[in-house]
């Protein structure tokens, strides 16, 4: 390898501390005596002990998850789906097609927000059933995650061979033993890039979640309502578990992958 | 199995690490009020509150939602707001239905004045009786049938001794030239301009829009000395020792000072705001009397008294006051002496027009600047103008070179 000059060792060095200094600093402060988030007074573990005791914050969390967890799995079914109905469409017809659902990624969040939370208001006027709650925030978390799906399945689906395909159905197989056996792998690792974007998003959305969420909360909302006062210690702990969480399975996946390379080094 | 018994041992070390500190079940005051009356029937409350604004049991205090679920088998969903104006917002969209909430003193004269809450039964709230005489029927709720007082205090100086000369006593600190780029500021305009009228001697409740232009006048002379417009850095900022001066409420100054011995806190003599938030029943809750027994339960003396504990404001619980420690209850800032409370003021509903000048009036504040950046929006325009012509022009360069 190269040696870097000393101008891009700074350069590298400055870019990640960007990133990584601020999340340094608050896993450090989560350990922090006092409430300070300035001074460091001691160490302690009481804000983790804390937050295991934490109501509110937990069922913050909780709900943000499940919400998370379910919007991303039925965006990822429904958007895999249409990017295969969209890429059998004629030419015009896709066209027209794909960019209508590129509006929902290129609109503000807060307009998506607001345009749901009143079709939300006229449907519970309607049918006057409370709705608010889990049924609008599914609904709304699963709107705004299926054009990513789109946009990530399409490019794979477009980039694979229909002739594996055409050569499964010629070598016996029915249409959906053919789907299953032969596109679905091959769409695989769109389909699981596109499911993390969607966890990802939906955890971190404010906005959309701000005006649908009706009486509950979740994890955003949780902590932005503490600003008045001052955002409390055990969110620093909870956001150090969290990065500690996704940290480790990063490295997990990576160490997964580096040893199947070996692998397959070996073998050729 | 070396691996099962180290992860055993683990979970066991985790478990003690988190396990729960003992808590006794509380005792209420009055034993004849019949608390169990909805056990068993699967009620849930919506309560919408201020964030980090009640006991949750983080500081070995009571957990006061859970003590509540406990006595009346009442489910409790508990979820927190930033702003009055957010809570406001929320409940107008009609996007949630609430059954209790705690907005502060003009947000509820707005609220009750548009029909908002609802009157509350105070036969299920026999603990308003507990509730000190001088909180009650305010000028936001004259009659007192709307709201029941949750915690008040008043707003004042925290100033840093070390970096402060002589005593503050007066607005005026807070324009001194001598602490240039070391006062902070409000970052909302009704607190910001409540300054503002009190430091001109007026009522912070203007009756015309000259008023408040004069009081923007102000603000904007005090830009010069103003470090920035911050409202929760103030606590890090203070305790830091990065700023001299800056305008908060009593109830948190206890906490900076807690932090920070060189801090103190100082009520300007020309007055200040007095606030209350207190605890109102939206007009659209289906869970009424419920709601009317979490309001009771707040008020119980135990109940407040943990309260003020963890959100540091002063309780209008006169039992609770009593139970404090003594320097809290003796203390100036959570209870400032009769003379120092005549003196001050709450906010009351202002007129939609005026609203609309105070917000116009703030962000002419905000944007204002004594050196003028006129030129800063032209300029970067200009600058973007170029940016594109020098695009389109090498684009067009390069397709003369290949169309040769």
């Amino acid at each position: 390898m190269k040696k870097m000059g000393a101008f891009s060792k700074l350069y590298l060095v400055l870019i990640f501390s960007f990133m990584y200094l601020p999340i340094a600093v608050m896993a450090v402060f989560s350990f922090n005596q006092s409430k300070s988030r300035t001074l460091f007074t001691g160490f302690t573990l009481g804000w983790y002990q804390s937050l295991f005791h934490n109501d509110m914050i937990l069922s913050a969390l909780g709900l943000s998850l499940v919400i998370a967890l379910v919007s991303s799995v039925i965006a990822t079914v429904l958007g895999t789906m249409a990017s295969i109905g969209i890429y059998s469409m004629r030419r015009t017809v896709r066209g027209v097609i794909m960019n209508v659902s590129y509006m929902p990624v290129i609109n503000p969040e807060i307009i998506t927000g607001v345009s749901m939370m009143l079709l939300f208001v006229v449907v519970k006027n309607s049918i006057h059933l409370q709705i608010f709650g889990i049924p609008t925030l599914l609904v709304a978390h699963i709107t705004f995650n299926l054009p990513y799906v789109i946009f990530n399945v399409s490019p794979k689906l477009r980039q694979m061979d229909i002739r594996m395909w055409e050569a499964a159905l010629d070598l016996g197989c029915t249409p959906i033993q053919a789907f299953f056996k032969v596109v679905l792998p091959e769409l695989m690792p769109a389909i699981l890039s596109s499911f993390l974007i969607c966890l990802t998003y939906s955890i971190d959305d404010f906005i959309i979640s701000y005006f649908t969420s009706g009486t509950m909360q979740t994890l955003p909302i949780a902590i932005y309502s503490m600003t008045r006062k001052k955002v409390s210690p055990e969110i620093n702990a909870l956001s150090t578990i969290l990065f500690v969480v996704i940290f480790t399975i990063i490295l997990l996946i990576n160490a997964k992958d580096s040893r199947n390379e070996k692998k397959n080094a070996v073998r050729i | 199995m070396k691996k099962v018994v180290s992860f055993v041992v683990s979970a066991l070390l985790l478990a003690t690490v988190f396990a729960l500190p003992a808590q006794a079940a509380i005792t209420p005051d009055d034993p004849s009020y019949n608390w169990e009356r909805f056990k068993g029937q699967d009620v849930t409350l919506n309560v919408y509150n201020w964030g980090l604004y009640i006991s949750d049991g983080s500081d070995g205090g009571m957990d006061i939602n859970k003590e509540f679920e406990d006595l009346t088998g009442i489910k409790v969903n508990y979820t927190t707001y930033d702003t009055n104006e957010s809570l406001y917002a929320k409940l107008k969209s009609g996007g949630a239905n609430y059954d209790v909430i705690v907005p502060s003193d003009y947000m509820i004269g707005k609220m009750s004045k548009e029909g908002m809450l609802a009157k509350l039964n105070f036969d299920n709230i026999p603990n308003f009786a507990m509730i000190g005489e001088q909180y009650k029927g305010l000028d936001y709720d004259p009659n007192a049938e709307y709201s029941v007082p949750y915690t008040w205090g008043v707003v004042g100086i925290v100033y840093n001794k070390t970096m402060v000369k002589g005593t503050i006593d007066s607005w005026n600190a807070l324009w001194d030239e001598q602490y240039k780029g070391n006062v902070l500021m409000f970052n909302n305009s009704r607190d910001a301009f409540a300054i503002a009228f009190k430091k001109l001697g007026m009522s912070l409740n203007p009756s015309s829009a000259d008023e408040i232009q004069k009081a923007a006048q102000e603000l904007k002379k005090q830009k010069g000395v103003v470090q920035a417009y911050v409202m929760d850095e103030i606590f890090d900022k203070m305790e830091g020792g990065e700023a001299a001066l800056a305008p908060y409420y009593a109830g948190d100054a206890i906490t900076m000072i807690g932090e920070n011995p060189d801090l103190a806190f100082a009520i300007p003599k020309e007055g200040t705001n007095y606030f209350v938030d207190a605890m109102c029943v939206p007009a659209t809750s289906t869970q009424k009397e419920a709601a009317e027994m979490y309001i009771n339960f707040m008020c119980e003396t135990q109940v407040a008294l943990a309260n003020c504990e963890f959100i540091g404001y002063s309780t209008p619980q006169v039992n609770a006051e009593e139970l404090l420690p003594d320097e809290l209850k003796n203390s100036p800032i959570m209870y400032p002496p009769k003379e120092v409370l005549a003196n001050t003021e709450t906010f009351n509903v202002l007129p939609d027009e005026l609203n609309q000048a105070m917000d116009e009036a703030w962000s002419d504040v905000k944007s204002y600047d004594e050196k003028g950046n006129d030129l800063l929006i032209p300029g970067v325009l200009a600058i973007a103008v170029v940016g594109i012509a020098v695009v389109f022009w090498r684009k067009s360069v390069k397709k003369k070179r290949n169309d040769y």
